[in-house]
């Protein structure tokens, strides 16, 4: 290949270039600005590092964003490792003879009829990203993964060493105290 | 065949992204025309989607973005290792 057809590295304008970008793409798969902003930073310091590999056949942008997930993922991995891999168990009633029934405090109520009239109100998107926000981490970003990124299960389940059923626990945990937190901030009558 | 409120309702998240088998469909549906509780769970959940894609990217464009100084910041600390 002639050395024209080869992308470049030009690490001095990576910031004006790509920050944007790159915060975007984090901030979308963990909540949190400030986290954002360090995978951010650490992505173009261990692009620096590597820069010595970079072979000029992907955009200098791909090649970012190829180093921008490892990181994304290896966040993601302490967070899970640190609280602990436990299965997540889902249930209204763990145990007993009411096992799979609805608990009282779970029960959705009535919201009312202007519903779908308000649905576009920009104060709803900050209500919703607040409930999404106060989801515990791990399911906060299984479900942008899933409902905002619109990724493949597959695909989530090798990135993040999950299996298919457990990221249906998490999608189902965090749906549902999602409906919750909407009830309560937004839609109760 | 019958499903418990708990399996009803996964399965209603799961049919939120259309990943459910044509058999799992028809158990959902005849658990939410029997079960109040469930339909009204999955009603919701379905606004809840709703809501997701119409307000998925508010938040990035409106106040979530580097600012200025933090770019600043990334780009002088690059700036000391590039020199190294």
């Amino acid at each position: 290949m002639p050395l024209t057809n080869k992308h470049k590295l030009n690490p001095t304008k990576w910031v004006i270039l790509h920050a944007d970008y790159l915060f975007n793409y984090t901030i979308s798969r963990v909540s949190n600005h400030d986290i954002a902003k360090d995978l951010v930073q650490d992505t173009f310091f261990a692009a620096l590092k590597a820069k010595d590999n970079f072979q000029g056949k992907a955009s200098e942008r791909t090649w970012l964003i190829s180093i921008l997930k490892r990181k994304i993922i290896d966040y993601y991995r302490k967070i899970n490792s640190a609280k602990g891999k436990a299965e997540v168990k889902m249930s209204f009633y763990t145990d007993g003879d009411r096992e799979g029934e609805w608990i009282e405090e779970c029960v959705p109520t009535n919201w009312n009829n202007e519903v779908e009239k308000r649905i576009e109100n920009d104060e709803l998107g900050i209500a919703l990203e607040e409930c999404i926000e106060d989801l515990p981490e791990k399911y906060a970003m299984v479900f942008r993964m899933k409902t905002i990124q619109q990724f493949e299960t597959e695909e989530i389940c090798k990135e993040l060493e999950i299996t298919s059923s457990n990221l249906w626990v998490i999608i189902h945990r965090a749906r549902t105290q999602l409906r919750k937190c909407m009830e309560e901030s937004w839609f109760k009558n | 065949m019958k499903l418990t409120c708990d399996e009803a309702t996964a399965l209603c998240d799961k049919n939120q992204y259309n990943e459910t088998t044509l058999w799992e469909k028809v158990k959902l549906n005849i658990h939410l025309f029997l079960c109040r509780k469930c339909g009204l769970y999955s009603k919701q959940n379905h606004i809840v989607t709703k809501c997701v894609k119409i307000h998925k990217d508010s938040k990035l464009i409106k106040n979530d973005s580097l600012s200025e100084e933090e770019k600043e910041h990334i780009k002088e600390e690059l700036k000391i290792k590039i020199n190294q």
